[in-house]
């Protein structure tokens, strides 16, 4: 049940509009920096590009590394996105209002982020497109038995989706910035972007229409992106512990915990940075934090299901590798690190209500659960690529080059930067939602009791 | 007529010389493998003699083991590159297209033999052999994948001679005669001192095998060892490695005998 605070309407246009047309002062230095580290990220992979892919920590056999690590965890990001927006949107939670345009905007630059990989991890990037049945000319269309076909048109599906979630959701916003703006530059291009938006009825049904259309479309998206993300994985028969059926329900639900967790950690941010405190409230995390304790959960049994799917062979190579896992070194660091920070540090701490109901110790642990769930993905697919099985002569290490950290470095920059230059041009709350929210909220009184209720017709 | 092209690798003649690997390199204008490749484990052998030591001290045996690519039947690295860069032909050969390739290494993953290779540099020979690069074979450029062809630019040479001289180019014309047979063969097998290796068309042994069935009348010597080792589960040391992943491999390997197991064998006898 949610907590009732009545904020009129001019109140919301200006604290939400305040990141739009005002500039925090902390706002231009991070965004420098963030942009210094983008910039550092692309020449390593310009030099990368240049020098060939021998620069990277990657050899033979463990031939993917950083990369597709990072890859997938950018992908697990970005159901963020679908998980608040379309889920919570059509099962109608109220709380959902304050965080979906943050949480998809998140999906979008994650995605890209994402994107990065496929293009630089590959030995020849300028010739990428050919994964697409585009270049007829060479007269070969593409294997679609490969889950590297499936990828990029998932990846492209999803992000066309949900860059257009977020501009149905925007064009409202948009013209509320439009109205106020002094520049008349700046009033042309939001005349522009918001596609003559009056707030007629028959435009607000339309935008609502399009908006319900759009989560329901984006949903098969929700189960298809990261179960392919995991094909990748899956269909591998060369590399122990890969080679599972339960990969693809198991990413989709580590996916969720870890983007439902970076949205809690947006709300966070959102309270402390830009002092949204009046529309992110308390219950708005005691909301995701107890639905994050489900997800952790369903995870860890899924986590654990995989593990005993692995061992119940009883296989040479597959107890070798998880021995490699659980006790070798440094694999055995990262995993109690992944083990503890994914699960075991912030489900206890959930379980309470002043944990739950707290930005900060939200703020901390989410991010704990992101550093568990990019080790996760290391520790799935590092040690399977050395490859300790029966052909003994070939088996690898693996050491990433500092190429390799500034790529990775640069995708965490490029998706905050992402975020910052969004939150310059555009309200990082959706105006009209909260409005909306706010006009359907009632006050039943029971005898003493004032109990907070949502009408709708 | 369609082949399948295999070979037998007899563990037991193999010395360990590395004459095949020397061979492999200058046919198919792999690059040097200076020490630096070999730390940072990036060195490109299409055929490579794995050695194992066996055994406590004193009693301790090297074994070694040539592995290059086996071309399976069901080769996992097929199905999963995304642009067709390798894909199985006619001949059963598993073919990799370096101008197709765009490097995403999801073969060489896919691979459990570890037989396919990744240029992460440009090749460079030093001066003094540019001009010893085989005209038939692309150098390879940095950024894609490669692996053992079964020399095919030697099948096709000598299919192509076979046609002119013989008329035909069927595999049994071809190994009927010795010199066209020794053309066709991949330069590991020229280049063995021991016979390790043996080359041939396993065409009706392979898909028997696929389908279960009995191994039919051998052709040509290959497929003689084949059915001679390879069908006598108790007695015959043929095997193929990794046969259990489901790959359907067409290198066909001879295990080792040791001297205490014929003595054994004899005194028991």
């Amino acid at each position: 049940m949610l907590e009732h605070v009545q904020l009129d309407q001019k109140t919301i246009n200006k604290d939400l509009l305040g990141g739009v047309l005002g500039t925090p002062s902390w706002w231009l230095p991070t965004v420098l920096f963030l942009t210094l580290v983008v910039f550092t990220g692309l020449g390593a992979f310009g030099y990368m590009m240049n020098k060939g892919l021998g620069v990277t920590g990657l050899n033979r056999p463990v031939f993917w590394g950083f990369f597709l690590v990072n890859f997938v965890f950018w992908i697990g990001i970005s159901h963020a996105g679908i998980m608040i927006s379309a889920i919570l949107r059509l099962t109608q939670a109220e709380w959902r209002r304050p965080v979906t345009r943050a949480a998809e905007v998140m999906t979008v630059f994650s995605l890209m982020a994402a994107l990065h990989t496929p293009l630089f991890h590959v030995g020849r990037p300028w010739r990428d497109f050919w994964v697409f049945p585009y270049d007829f000319a060479r007269g070969v269309w593409p294997n679609v038995r490969s889950p590297f076909v499936w990828d990029p048109s998932a990846v492209m599906t999803y992000l066309i989706g949900s860059s257009l979630f977020v501009f149905i959701a925007l064009i409202p916003d948009l013209a509320v910035v439009r109205d106020r703006a002094k520049n008349v530059w700046v009033k042309r291009l939001y005349s522009g972007l918001c596609l003559g938006w009056r707030g007629t009825p028959r435009q607000w049904k339309l935008q609502a229409v399009a908006g319900i259309l759009l989560s329901a479309l984006v949903l098969p998206v929700f189960v298809s992106v990261h179960s392919i993300v995991s094909w990748d994985f899956a269909v591998v028969i060369g590399v122990e512990g890969w080679h599972s059926t339960i990969f693809a329900p198991y990413f989709i639900i580590g996916a969720i915990h870890s983007g439902v967790s970076a949205v809690a950690m947006l709300m966070a941010l959102g309270v402390w940075m830009w002092k949204l405190d009046k529309y992110i409230r308390p219950d708005h995390f005691d909301a995701i934090a107890r639905l994050l304790i489900v997800v952790a959960t369903t995870w860890f049994f899924f986590f654990f299901l995989e593990w005993v799917f692995a061992l119940y062979t009883l296989e040479g190579p597959e107890i070798v590798l998880r021995e490699l896992q659980v006790f070798q070194w440094p694999y055995s660091a990262l995993f109690i690190v992944f083990i503890v920070t994914a699960y075991f540090i912030p489900v206890p701490m959930w379980m309470f209500k002043s944990v739950r109901r707290s930005a900060f110790w939200m703020l901390i642990t989410t991010i704990l659960v992101n550093v568990g769930m990019w080790l996760e993905r290391f520790i799935i697919i590092i040690p399977g690529l050395l490859r300790r099985q029966p052909l003994t002569f070939d088996w690898g290490t693996y050491h990433p080059s500092i190429v390799e950290i500034l790529i990775v470095a640069e995708t965490f920059a490029f998706v905050a930067l992402g975020m910052l230059l969004f939150s310059k041009l555009f309200p990082l709350i959706p105006l009209f939602d909260i409005k909306e929210g706010m006009t359907n909220r009632r006050e039943f009184k029971i005898g003493r009791l004032t109990i907070p209720a949502t009408v709708r017709e | 007529m369609a082949e399948s092209w295999g070979m037998i690798v007899d563990l037991d003649r193999c010395t360990g010389c590395q004459a095949c690997v020397v061979a492999c390199q200058s046919e198919n204008n792999i690059p040097i493998n200076e020490e630096e490749h070999f730390n940072q484990r990036r060195a490109i052998q299409w055929i490579r003699v794995e050695r194992y030591w066996e055994g406590e001290f004193p009693n301790v045996r090297a074994r070694f083991v040539p592995i290059f690519c086996q071309h399976c039947s069901d080769a996992p690295c097929e199905p999963v590159c995304p642009v067709y860069a390798t894909y199985h032909n006619s001949e059963g050969l598993n073919v990799q297209v370096y101008n197709r390739c765009i490097g995403t290494r999801f073969c060489a993953n896919g691979c459990p033999y570890h037989a396919r290779f990744f240029n992460f540099w440009e090749p460079e020979w030093p001066e003094s052999l540019t001009n010893q690069l085989n005209p038939d074979v692309t150098v390879r450029s940095r950024g894609i994948m490669e692996k053992c062809t079964f020399c095919i630019q030697r099948i096709r040479r000598t299919k192509r001679a076979a046609t002119k001289s013989e008329g035909d180019s069927s595999a049994e014309t071809i190994f009927a005669n010795p010199e066209l047979e020794r053309a066709l063969s991949p330069a590991c097998v020229n280049a063995c001192p021991t016979d390790t290796l043996v080359f041939g068309d396993l065409f009706e042994m392979l898909s028997a095998r696929r389908a279960g069935e009995r191994l039919p009348k051998p052709k040509n010597r290959a497929q003689e060892i084949v059915r001679r080792e390879l069908q006598d589960a108790e007695n015959g040391r043929g095997y193929r490695v990794l046969e259990e992943k489901g790959t359907n491999p067409s290198v066909i390997y001879l295990s080792k005998v040791d001297k205490e197991t014929v003595e054994e064998a004899v005194s028991h006898g």
